[in-house]
């Protein structure tokens, strides 16, 4: 089987390349999920605020997630869910090789219930987006017993197996996510005692937490960090520490949910031997999105995890530009980008910045900026940009929380360097 | 060889043994295929729950034993035999190798009487490198390293398929598997024993203590008092399967007179493994990690491998290891009671299985059991779930004759739907998720059930087990009576009746 395009993840970043390819009147664009059904992360998100940006209206999880698949399909994308990608192979069909540099197509082997196939893929775009860290990853000690989960497998539990939760649960996190976990439970029938954050105050929107507490009496317990959890057998509960007063409580409980603190889901790119960024944990993408491999794109929250899903639609939007730019052999709207990456960095407390990589010529980064995280609140920051000791540009970014996105013009780009070293973004 | 059947009053067994760790399975399987009546008896709801499924997952050749002690010998001999089990029964080894690794001059300096040992030990290809070999073979290895001991033979095993790989053939062979059953008495009579267990009595000639962690109590209730079980917890990580290239051997610390210290090692399932700590708890049912312990071995592992640090961790686990005072296996048949004792293995039981079942065998034998002798069948062949084989989902032949192979449920592990059918089907099914996690590698994957868990819990709960693993009503309650033998014993842990028909004939 051939492909122009092969798309690995059909969520929004996924979809919504898939649908601007065939726009662009790109042949053959394979879109591929493990999962069983199309639509990512908003599948099982059953809240309202989906679509704001991408597609100008305000709808539920399932509700864009279909409209997304619908599109692609519509527009002649080939979606195949069920389907895993095995293995890459290089050129030289080397086992379990990295991509392909460059020569001939990508061959991907998939697997599915229709057996084992192999695509050849003249360009590959990456779209499988990030996951929570359970608690395991965040080495939280004590007992192991069941009950203790991710917003993911909540939701998947609640919404799409239709299951009913016991009570009281805590949320462990206090960003956006947190709070679906907290209506997801609401509406699973388990009492939610409190959103704990080790943070000194949650970093989702003002609105979300006034109605927490006023419409769920929910209330967040800021500069709380899980200690321990506690139940052999059954969950029995947390003991959880006061961060300021060094004292700690032992919490009951029935659930306990770990939210947020994404990663992306970067298994594929690293197998692939894609450059990887040490910020985002994702592959450094330049501005076009395309990856260390010619050929090979990556684009919504494998890139920047975790974004809302209307920022990952809008990248996979922006990558399909730069892959048909690719495939026409860098015609289209200008010159090919450059072949020096030039890395962007950013220093503490910034945590990361997307896109990573700038070459010369290349085009604006999605929707002409660049987005960043930090790891402090400031009402008033000033960033700035530096390449070898010259300052390219200034930024100020009004109300920086932890977990939100920072996002900074790209007007300076062009002036950065090429043959330079670093670009470096911090707070100044 | 029928037993129970149904539910009328069994005849009295030939053998109970009590526990069904990796140790009992073997004891079990060893004297069933020998026509002797068993009951495989343990407290859990399945085989293989306690210190079997939580240790470090190495085949030990026994290199760094005490020479010319038993554990030495039985060591030995279990290595030769599992490793020659685990390859006809599907069970994954990998033949990695390990280096003990010297980071101070006084432990360089111990090598030599370490390679001496081995040799003592009968494992002869044991050999010192130079550093400059040591970072050729392990280049991602710490800084500082100044040579190493290699042991060529040292493997890497699957713990979870092992004992159930026993237990299979056990009860094929006519044992019979009586789960959820702590042992609280025994009554030691001239024609039978009686041991009392929370699911009802169960008579038997002949009693083998395998409790592990409780052997002390079991050996109390037949009068004994040779020793006291000090439990010793050991905390392990498990690192994200990107890590693996990391390393190729198992890296061994040299060891101390206390433990053996923390290693760094591959695991089957393509993962890479830092621990254990040691620490004597009081507790032989306390198997929480800690915050110390976590802390201490990310700085050993930080030191060990470095490239760990910028791994994620997928699991942290703790097991006990069943300690006794004593430097050796506590391992001794008395006839005239009719009774074995098959204690203080430790931390080498695993490897050492196979070995300790042919030993206490021929005791019991020695004493008046009568074993018939036979040659040994082919072991039943275990679902594979090693990394370094083929899995159903890379099987095209295997798709092509049954589409839920390639229809893969847990994407971290790659679990197809087919073989979660076939463990939950399967003549030893799982009673909770687990069981699952231990015969499938179901959930055990980096995402920890963010993508698969609600899926899976919806098989296991159609396959008419409880999947609703968070419900007050699914905690564990152990009947007080067996009122309609041992099928009656159900309920515990909200689990089916079916799960108690393992109890066969």
């Amino acid at each position: 089987m051939n492909a122009d395009v092969l798309i690995v993840g059909a969520g929004p970043a996924g979809l919504a390349a898939a649908v601007e390819l065939r726009r662009l009147g790109v042949d053959r664009v394979l879109v591929l999920d493990r999962d069983e059904a199309a639509g990512g992360i908003p599948r099982h998100s059953e809240h309202t605020g989906f679509g704001a940006r991408d597609l100008r209206r305000v709808l539920t999880g399932p509700a864009y997630a279909r409209r997304y698949a619908d599109a692609a399909a519509s527009a002649g994308a080939d979606i195949r869910v069920g389907t895993t990608v095995a293995r890459w192979e290089g050129p030289d069909g080397s086992p379990g090789g990295g991509l392909s540099q460059g020569g001939g197509p990508h061959r991907v082997m998939l697997a599915s219930s229709a057996g084992i196939e192999t695509v050849a893929a003249r360009t590959v775009l990456l779209a499988t987006g990030c996951r929570e860290r359970p608690r395991t990853a965040r080495l939280v000690p004590g007992d192991r017993p069941p009950g203790v989960m991710t917003t993911g497998e909540l939701q998947r539990r609640v919404y799409l197996t239709g299951q009913r939760l016991p009570g009281p649960a805590l949320v462990v996190g206090a960003e956006h996510v947190s709070f679906s976990a907290m209506v997801t439970l609401a509406h699973a029938g388990a009492r939610v005692l409190a959103l704990v954050t080790d943070r000194p105050r949650h970093t989702s929107y003002a609105g979300f937490g006034l109605a927490a507490s006023w419409r769920w009496h929910v209330p967040v317990w800021p500069s709380t960090a899980v200690r321990r959890v506690a139940g052999r057998g059954r969950l029995e509960g947390a003991e959880l520490a006061d961060l300021r007063t060094g004292e700690s409580r032992f919490v009951a409980c029935d659930l306990v949910v770990f939210t947020g603190d994404w990663i992306p889901d970067h298994e594929l790119a690293r197998a692939g031997g894609l450059a990887m960024d040490p910020g985002t944990r994702g592959p450094a993408v330049d501005t076009a999105l395309g990856t260390s491999v010619p050929g090979v794109f990556a684009a919504g929250n494998l890139v920047h995890a975790a974004e809302t899903a209307d920022i990952a639609a809008l990248g996979g939007r922006h990558a399909a530009r730069g892959i048909v730019a690719f495939l026409r052999g860098g015609g289209g709207d200008g010159p090919a980008p450059g072949p020096v990456r030039l890395p962007v960095t950013v220093e503490p407390p910034l945590l990361w910045i997307a896109p990573n990589v700038l070459r010369a010529g290349g085009p604006a980064p999605p929707r002409g900026r660049f987005v960043l995280r930090s790891d402090v609140f400031a009402r008033l920051a000033r960033l700035e940009v530096w390449q070898d000791g010259r300052r390219l540009a200034t930024g100020f970014s009004y109300g920086m929380q932890p977990d939100r996105p920072v996002r900074l013009g790209a007007s300076w780009a062009s002036r950065a360097d090429p043959g330079g070293g670093p670009v470096t973004v911090r707070l100044a | 060889m029928t037993g129970a059947e149904g539910t009328g009053e069994p005849l009295p067994a030939d053998v109970a043994v009590i526990g069904a760790g990796v140790v009992g399975t073997a004891i079990a399987r060893a004297l069933a295929l020998q026509d002797v009546s068993c009951v495989l008896i343990d407290a859990a709801n399945d085989v293989g729950t306690g210190t079997s499924k939580a240790n470090t997952a190495i085949l030990h050749t026994g290199f760094d034993t005490v020479p010319g002690s038993l554990e030495s010998r039985l060591l030995r001999r279990g290595y030769e035999l599992l490793g020659d089990y685990a390859g006809r029964a599907g069970i994954p080894v990998e033949r990695t190798g390990a280096l003990l690794v010297a980071w101070t001059a006084e432990q360089a300096a111990e090598l030599p009487a370490i390679e001496d040992k081995a040799r003592r030990n009968g494992v002869t290809d044991v050999h010192p490198i130079g550093v400059d070999e040591l970072y050729q073979r392990e280049p991602a290895l710490g800084p500082g390293a100044l040579g190493a001991l290699v042991i060529p033979g040292e493997s890497i095993i699957c713990p979870w398929t092992t004992p159930l790989a026993y237990a299979t053939e056990a009860l094929a062979a006519g044992a019979r598997l009586r789960l959820r059953s702590r042992a609280t008495g025994i009554r030691a009579g001239e024609a039978e024993h009686q041991v009392v267990t929370t699911t009802g009595m169960v008579r038997c000639r002949w009693v083998v203590n395998a409790a592990g962690l409780h052997s002390d109590g079991v050996d109390a209730m037949m009068g004994g008092d040779r020793f006291t079980i000090c439990p010793r917890r050991g905390e392990l990580i498990v690192f994200d399967k990107l890590a693996r290239p990391l390393l190729s051997s198992i890296l061994l610390p040299v060891p101390t007179a206390r433990t053996k210290g923390v290693l760094v090692a591959p695991t089957v399932y393509g993962n890479v493994l830092l621990g254990p700590t040691a620490e004597d708890v009081p507790d032989p049912a306390d198997v929480a990690t800690t915050a110390a312990g976590l802390a201490s071995l990310m700085d050993a592992g930080r030191r060990i491998l470095p490239g760990l640090a910028a791994e994620e961790v997928t699991a942290t686990y703790a097991g006990l290891r069943a300690a006794t005072a004593e430097r050796d296996y506590q391992i001794w048949v008395d006839g005239s009671r009719r009774y074995a004792c098959v204690a203080g293995i430790r931390s080498t039981g695993l490897s050492a299985s196979l070995g300790i079942a042919e030993y206490v065998s021929g005791l019991l034998a020695d004493a008046g059991l009568h074993l018939a002798g036979r040659p040994e069948p082919d072991p039943p062949v275990m679902p594979y779930i090693g990394q370094a084989g083929t899995r159903p989902y890379q099987d095209a032949a295997r798709i092509a004759a049954d589409s839920e192979y390639g229809q893969i449920v847990c994407h971290c592990e790659r679990v197809t739907r087919g073989e979660i059918r076939d463990a939950l089907a399967g003549p030893l099914p799982p009673a909770d998720l687990d069981g699952l996690r231990r015969r499938t590698r179901v959930l055990n994957g980096r995402c920890q059930g963010f993508y698969c868990a609600a899926t899976v819990a919806q098989l296991f709960a159609g396959s008419g087990m409880t999947g609703a693993v968070h419900s007050r009503a699914s905690r564990a309650k152990v009947p007080a009576t067996e009122s309609r033998g041992p099928q009656a014993s159900g309920g515990a842990g909200g689990s089916p009746p079916r799960t108690s028909t393992m109890e066969q004939g």
